[in-house]
């Protein structure tokens, strides 16, 4: 940081102009820009009753012990006051270090972390790969990318039936293994297999994102670049290591951030390929709705103390994210 | 992209349940002697069951002419947390089908509005009082028995009597014996069971004379070491010859259902509420093929089984011209004749004994469950007894997987139910 400042001699405007108060300041830039505050306003409104309303309450929510039992509500004739009492940070510690916090919490959080880490890994790398297959000039090219670009296009919970036939204890994944003498594992069962065939699954429908917006970041660089490096006698790999993945720096870290928030809040896969009695391969997302909806009494106060742990824990990594990229951008600059 | 999905549908489903609302809003505005409107949510299985209940409601209609039904069928898997949402906010039904278990929860939170000296409860004479006490909390009636039910032993007969045995068996290891023999002789599976589902372990709690909590001692038995017992047996039968292997899929009950409706296995557990899907398999053709017995008994000597059913609920926070029509409906809906016809077409047995006509009683099916209604076991009244099948549900299916032994996983059952049950005892 303190790098910026090389040959650059001033102290700031403040002593040639002294900076206007900020009544002055937001007058002016309202009298300036009222359109643009026009046009923003409705947005922030919405925003601000969808999202910064219900955060607030979550955040509330998340000091007491309120349930749906003790939640107070207006039947009729039947007004039932709350009855939930403020217990302060009692919630956090309670899932990060209380009774039996590894069975609730700790076990979760690993195979949401592992789940993560694996899933984007595997997303980005096939990406990259069929992007690269799909640069080539070849024959028949737009037809091969539509084929592959088909799991996307079909409804993630379309998919996500297939799969659940397809990995059945009988069926066609079973079949083939069978016939190739194969042990078949219980994929939709056995807790080990549940989380391969999870993983499986968010792959096929996770590739088509990586492929198309890395075959766009592909396109963009200039092909005098390959040319110069050919001419200076780069082989294959080196073009690869040094004009592609440099070219597709802005891509990459954009798809990668965005696979990351998206797999580690990948409710629909896991809720629709298990179903709710399977406690070993659900991630935080899909346990934080198990404790506040899928479950009798309904444990709000938890689910909401789980949804801001996960909203830190994206916030933390994002913030770390954005501070390795600039750092590593200012390298390469 | 997949943002701008999210998006949208978050911005339709907005716009869906503000015009729910609005529409709900204005109906509920209507004169109290003028036409109304009231929505009926019900739960019952939307292809072979439902349409006899809309049927019926046609028949009140037509019977009341001021009266018009809006009638919703609701899946029954989601049912109690679409309720639960509703009833808590807006867009809820005034008068609904509820699980005999969800009773005493909606209750408490204040959602149902009690029937006691209302038309819906005009003829509560006629009512099993057992039933009746089921759908009551804290001495005040909150929903009409409108179908019974409890599980029982169903059977292929045909393949039973193709392995050379002639009477159901009436213990456990009697059962497990018969589904050896009916794998060796015909090469059927000979018994399948529902696991990783607190239900349907119910029979061998019972039988061995226990139950999840004691309510009357304020006890929670459900790591006892009877409980750990029935629980061995529970696993015994997905390991034992000719049982088939655990299935914990979110398919699990499909499977179950349509290998017996087949007739690749020979034995299952389950209520009467399938009987009118059984009848249609392949196997069934024949319907004096289905073979009901009670559940087998457990080392305790009796066999028993839980009472399920549903009730007609009539939700509190409706106005009182829409109150007034959801208990004539409920009224109409458990009447002696409309409970004949339902049970007819669905196979459901009946809440109220005169309703069980001789050509009722003459269907296999309803004569079957009749016969081992007694060994129904009553639930006790307690709000959170529905909520304890959840974490004995996850359990089972981790004992079942020998994730955890059985005496672990039951104690984390009962230290989950000891924070639903905070004046319990363990």
């Amino acid at each position: 940081m303190a790098v910026a400042v090389q040959g650059a001699p001033s102290t700031g405007g403040r002593d040639r102009e002294p900076r206007p108060g900020l009544a002055t300041r937001v007058k002016r830039s309202y009298s300036t820009y009222w359109y643009a505050y026009a046009m923003a306003a409705p947005v922030v409104l919405v925003l601000g009753v969808l999202v910064g309303y219900p955060l607030a309450r979550g955040v509330y929510l998340t000091l007491t012990d309120a349930t749906s039992l003790n939640t107070g509500h207006t039947v009729g004739v039947n007004h039932i006051p709350d009855t939930f009492k403020f217990v302060g940070l009692h919630n956090y510690a309670d899932v990060l270090w209380g009774d039996s916090s590894y069975d609730r919490f700790w076990s979760h959080f690993i195979w949401t972390i592992a789940w993560t880490v694996i899933c984007v890994t595997l997303t980005y790398g096939l990406g990259l790969a069929m992007a690269l297959l799909m640069h080539q000039k070849l024959r028949g090219r737009t037809a091969y990318r539509l084929l592959l670009i088909l799991p996307w296009a079909v409804p993630t919970f379309v998919t996500v039936f297939s799969w659940r036939l397809l990995l059945a204890d009988n069926g066609m994944v079973n079949v083939l293994l069978g016939s190739l003498h194969l042990p078949q594992p219980s994929w939709l069962e056995d807790p080990l297999a549940q989380k391969a065939a999870a993983i499986l699954v968010n792959t096929w429908c996770g590739v088509p994102f990586m492929m198309v917006s890395l075959l766009g970041g592909l396109q963009s660089i200039p092909a005098e670049l390959y040319e110069a490096a050919e001419m200076d006698g780069a082989s294959p790999w080196q073009r690869f290591r040094f004009v592609t993945l440099p070219g597709l720096r802005a891509v990459s870290s954009t798809v990668i951030l965005l696979g990351v928030i998206w797999t580690f809040n990948q409710f629909v896969i896991i809720f629709l390929l298990f179903g709710q009695n399977a406690p070993d391969v659900q991630i935080l997302v899909t346990w934080a709705y198990q404790l506040g909806f899928g479950q009798q009494p309904r444990d709000y106060a938890q689910s909401a103390s789980y949804g801001i742990i996960l909203l830190s824990i994206l916030i933390v990594f994002t913030a770390f994210y954005q501070r390795w990229l600039k750092r590593n951008d200012q390298g390469v600059i | 992209m997949r943002r701008g999905i999210a998006a949208s549908a978050l911005v339709a489903a907005l716009a869906v349940s503000l015009a729910a609302c609005g529409s709900s809003g204005s109906s509920s505005s209507t004169a109290a002697n003028g036409p109304v409107t009231i929505t009926y949510w019900d739960t019952s299985n939307a292809t072979n069951e439902a349409p006899t209940y809309q049927d019926v409601a046609k028949k009140f209609e037509a019977a009341n002419p001021n009266i018009k039904v809006n009638f919703v069928n609701v899946p029954f898997d989601s049912a109690q947390n679409k309720l639960q949402t509703a009833m808590g906010s807006k867009g809820a039904p005034d008068v609904f089908r509820s699980d005999v278990g969800w009773t005493a929860a909606f209750a408490k939170a204040g959602y149902l509005t009690p029937l006691d000296g209302t038309p819906a409860l005009a003829d509560s004479a006629a009512f099993q009082p057992s039933l009746l006490k089921q759908a009551s909390y804290q001495g005040k009636t909150y929903g009409v028995p409108l179908v019974t039910d409890t599980l029982g032993l169903l059977y292929n007969k045909a393949l039973f009597a193709k392995a050379g045995i002639t009477a159901a068996p009436t213990t456990w290891d009697a059962l497990k014996a018969d589904a050896a023999t009916v794998k060796a002789k015909t090469g059927v599976d000979g018994f399948e069971m529902r696991a990783g589902d607190g239900y349907y372990a119910m029979p061998l709690l019972f039988g061995e004379g226990t139950d999840m909590v004691n309510a009357a001692a304020k006890k929670i038995t459900v790591n006892s070491p009877q409980a750990a017992a029935a629980v061995e047996t529970y696993k015994s039968l997905f390991t034992s010859p000719g049982t088939v292997k655990a299935d914990l899929t979110s398919d699990g009950y499909a499977h179950m259902m349509d290998a017996f409706n087949t007739g690749k296995v020979a034995a299952i557990i389950n209520g009467p509420w399938e009987i009118t899907n059984i009848y249609q398999g392949s196997a069934f053709t024949d319907k004096a093929n289905l073979g009901i017995a009670a559940v087998p008994a457990g080392s305790a000597g009796k066999p028993g089984a839980p009472t399920g059913g549903h009730n007609i609920d009539v939700y509190a926070g409706s106005d009182a011209a829409h109150q007034a029509a959801a208990e004539k409906f409920a009224a109409f809906m458990t009447s002696a004749a409309s409970q004949t016809e339902i049970a007819q077409k669905n196979s459901t047995l009946p809440t109220r004994s005169d309703a069980y006509t001789p050509a009722l009683t003459a269907d296999p099916g309803i004569a079957g469950f009749q016969a081992i209604l007694p060994v129904a076991q009553p639930r006790p009244e307690l709000p959170e007894y529905s909520s304890l099948f959840t974490s004995i549900g996850t359990n089972l299916g981790k004992i079942l997987q020998n994730q955890e032994s059985t005496q672990a996983g039951l104690d984390a059952t009962a230290s989950d139910y000891a924070k639903l049950l905070p004046d319990f005892t363990k």
